[in-house]
């Protein structure tokens, strides 16, 4: 039966070829617009670590008070983004995570052993060896430095496959030594292929941006004195002067992220913030009441807002002009079917029921959503070029097109073809065959 | 013309009515709010930094290592890149104009002020920075030699001992224009300091729409310090014509002289002013594409339904010829429908525009619609209908009357 309507369809659209190109164009285009934003939206929107990211929390504490509202920009919850090192170290001694890092952006000039090659800049994370077993960082050789090594402020640095390629030539490079600003650090492992988009662990620089080229241990990286790279907020109280000025004031400039598999393990750790707020207004360091609070990977990239506004724009301005263009199909498909109202008139007389007219209508138009959303699928590649080309670097790298995204176009088609064709064909199914053949 | 007939002949298809009304009512919401959107982009991407950008470009020098003699490997460079042929001038910062990166600190009038009154960008320079920047001073006078401190990297808070701010800070500051010679509190050094100059125009390096700097655009303050880091920034002037040649020289220049450092970026202002507003640009002509292509669509469908609505009426149109209506009466009767549907759509699509920028506006930083682009919009989606239902309605013109005395 199927395939009958389908020749039937095919024989019908031919029968009016303007209309049919009409209607295969007003989809394609609006699937083509649609599918370009929504590209890109689902990589900005995307969970860049899904079998973890209910069990990642990032953490955040209210070391300003109530006092400096009007420095942090658009928290309507007056939380900072970010922590201080005091609170850092608080965390990290207290062990009360099974896995966690603190961390923080930071950079070098590396001096290739190749003496004919001149420095370059690399950027860096400084962290605690948790960081990859918590963010499932694959290796391609080596692994973490130990918890010793942070202990031990070590000399040691992962770096990626990318840097070991450049470096290294891609040999395995565990205990090789690598010299950043001058020093000495030996390579313990080498990550494998890893890029989280967006870069959820640090939001602040470069979202969707490239990971880091070398992480070293945070105990290190504040040992010698590295400045951070990233994101520096004091609310105009820059503590004492120097290195040690700055890490005992309350400027925050570092990430904290924890592992929390279970619910109860979620229940302990608020706890455990909790009391700690409290500790730290008891000992006077905060003068109000304790205000902390942990968000998973997900909550987090929302509350962040990792999506850029510019794409939820486009996102809904290209959606509009889908609905445009499917009202558009579905008047285009109402004249044609009442235009052969005649025909459907002489089958209903022949003995076809309703719904065999009804479901040769649908199959007419599910074979035009499919052609639409095959010109959607062609407009959506050159819409993601012309993207490449008018937007920046980093949303660039967000214009993959992937199989999932050709089925979603296809099936977007099909099924928006579909639903607009719903009350045309049902217009179909009413029709009178005796008014019909009267008026043959 | 007689509205009646047209009432109720568009009674009976209602349907086709109420889609072509719908579907220029979404076009219209999405047409004024996009061309908004475009407009605003476009201004914001053509705010000037007061800098001369023309013939400014930018070099960022990384040293290997952390070399105890900054001081004097800044004065070196400094020197270097001052003597190259085709230099103004050139001194050395933290931040630029248009390089999304940089010091903000809360600006007030007492020590004891809890709030900022201001938020500000800061740029660290010499006595060379007006010189190389191009600003013009509109009041006061520049830093001396003698003014410029050392900052020892990014936690050093040595107060600066005097600051040049912009005409938009001052006016913020001191309402009354007596800013030159007041003192302000930098809040992060909690220091006074006096205001010895201020400059007509420079913006502060974030320019993003609705990003950090939105809010103080040009608020900004010269601070003289000789800033002591790994990592700094060299901003250069050439004389006109001079500066792709003057950048290749510097660059080779200052690698002669020690190379032992990572100069990663070198680029003119131009650029970091193409760079930084690329984002602004691509959103206006993604949505001046997709405003036309919706337009174009919209007026396919019209075209599309109201052909149909011709062909079904070919007979009535041939017996109303008949019985007398010209062709012009013709034509009018389909353009007087169209007007009808357009109206209709016209007016929900303005309550829509107005829907749609209320909730971008209450969720992104946008700003509130113009009531002249609903009007606007209005206005080009009652053309276009007409503009649309013309051809149609010429082809239902041409009907012969004497259709009406064939068939059945």
């Amino acid at each position: 039966m199927f395939s009958y309507y389908f020749t039937l369809a095919l024989r019908s659209l031919k029968r009016n070829v303007v209309l049919t190109l009409l209607m295969i164009a007003a989809i394609g285009v609006g699937i083509g617009a649609s599918m370009t934003t929504l590209t890109v939206f689902r990589a900005m929107a995307g969970d860049p670590i899904p079998e973890k990211s209910t069990q990642l929390f990032a953490v955040q504490i209210d070391n300003w008070g109530p006092s400096k509202k009007t420095v942090v920009l658009g928290d309507e919850e007056h939380l900072q983004p970010q922590i201080s090192y005091p609170d850092a170290i608080g965390f990290i001694n207290a062990h009360a995570a099974p896995r966690q890092s603190a961390m923080y952006a930071t950079g070098f000039a590396l001096t290739p052993s190749n003496p004919q090659l001149l420095p370059f800049q690399v950027h860096a994370r400084a962290a605690y060896t948790d960081f990859f077993r918590m963010f499932e960082v694959p290796f391609r050789f080596g692994g973490p430095w130990g918890a010793a090594d942070d202990a031990n402020r070590a000399d040691v640095v992962v770096i990626t496959r990318e840097l070991n390629d450049k470096v290294f030539d891609g040999a395995n490079s565990v205990g090789k030594m690598l010299n950043l600003d001058n020093h000495d650090y030996r390579v313990v492992g080498v990550m494998d292929q890893w890029q989280p988009i967006p870069k959820f662990y640090d939001l602040n620089n470069d979202k969707y941006g490239k990971s880091e080229q070398v992480f070293l241990p945070f105990t290190r990286a504040i040992a010698g004195e590295m400045s951070t790279w990233g994101n520096n907020n004091c609310a105009g109280d820059v503590g004492a002067p120097g290195w040690e000025g700055r890490l005992h004031s309350e400027c925050i400039w570092i990430q904290f992220w924890a592992e929390l598999p279970t619910a109860a393990d979620v229940d302990r750790y608020r706890q455990f913030l909790n009391n700690y707020a409290s500790d730290q207004q008891r000992s006077g360091r905060f003068n109000w009441r304790a205000h902390t609070r942990i968000r998973d990977a997900r909550q987090w990239l929302a509350y962040r807002h990792a999506v850029a506004d510019e794409v939820r724009i486009l996102v809904l301005v290209s959606f509009s002009f889908l609905f445009v263009c499917l009202l558009n199909a579905m008047g285009l498909m109402l004249a044609k079917i009442l235009g052969r109202a005649g025909d459907i008139g002489v089958r209903r007389a022949l003995g076809a029921n309703r719904r065999a007219i009804f479901s040769q209508c649908l199959i007419e138009a599910g074979v035009i959503g499919f052609a639409g959303g095959l010109l959607g699928l062609a407009l959506t590649a050159l819409g993601l070029v012309g993207l490449r080309v008018l937007l920046s670097e980093e949303v660039s790298r967000l214009t993959h097109f992937g199989l999932m995204d050709i089925s979603i176009a296809i099936l977007l088609a099909v099924f928006a073809t579909i639903l607009a064709g719903l009350y045309p064909t049902w217009r179909a199914a009413h029709v009178q065959p005796a008014w019909q053949l009267k008026a043959q | 013309m007689e509205l009646r007939p047209i009432l109720s002949a568009m009674r009976r298809n209602k349907v086709g009515a109420i889609l072509i009304a719908v579907q220029m009512a979404v076009t219209l919401a999405i047409l004024c709010n996009g061309l908004f959107i475009i407009e605003q982009r476009v201004a914001s991407s053509k705010r000037l930094t007061g800098v001369d950008e023309a013939n400014l470009f930018v070099l960022t020098n990384l040293w290997v290592g952390n070399p105890t003699d900054l001081a004097a490997r800044l004065q070196a460079d400094l020197a270097a890149l001052r003597s190259v042929p085709g230099v103004v001038d050139a001194f050395a910062t933290n931040s630029y104009p248009l390089s999304d990166g940089g010091s903000t600190d809360g600006v007030s009038l007492h020590p004891d002020q809890r709030d900022a009154m201001a938020l500000s960008a800061l740029y660290f320079t010499d006595e060379h920075g007006l010189q190389t920047l191009g600003l013009k001073l509109i009041a006061g006078r520049n830093f001396n030699p003698g003014e410029i401190v050392d900052k020892v990297g990014y936690t050093d808070v040595t107060p600066p001992p005097a600051v040049i701010i912009t005409h938009a800070l001052a006016d913020k500051l001191f309402p009354g224009g007596n800013a030159l010679g007041q003192s302000m509190y930098v809040e992060g050094e909690k220091h006074q300091t006096t205001i010895i100059g201020i400059v007509d125009r420079l913006q502060v390096p974030w320019v993003q729409a609705g990003g950090w700097g939105s809010k103080f655009n040009y608020n900004s303050m010269l601070e003289p310090f000789r800033y002591l880091d790994q990592y700094t920034i060299y901003l250069v002037r050439a004389k006109p014509g001079q500066l792709p040649a003057v950048m290749q020289a510097t660059q080779k220049k200052l690698i002669e002289i020690n190379r032992a450092r990572v100069i990663e970026k070198v680029q003119p202002l131009t650029e970091a002013r193409r760079e930084a507003y690329r984002n602004d640009r691509g959103l206006a002509v993604i949505l001046g594409v997709v405003c036309a292509a919706l337009l174009l669509v919209t007026a396919f469908g019209i075209v599309g339904l109201t052909s149909y609505w011709v062909a079904q009426r070919r007979r009535q149109i041939g017996i109303r010829r008949a019985l007398g209506a010209t062709r012009n009466a013709i034509i009018r009767y389909f353009q007087t429908e169209n007007l009808l549907i357009a109206a209709g759509g016209a007016a929900l699509g303005v309550a829509m525009a107005i829907a749609l920028n209320l909730w971008m506006v209450s969720s992104f930083e946008m700003e509130r619609l113009h009531s002249i682009y609903a009007f606007a919009g209005a206005a080009v989606v009652l053309l276009l209908g007409q503009a649309a239902v013309l051809w149609p309605a010429l082809r239902a013109a041409s009907i012969p009357p004497a259709l009406a005395t064939r068939g059945v």
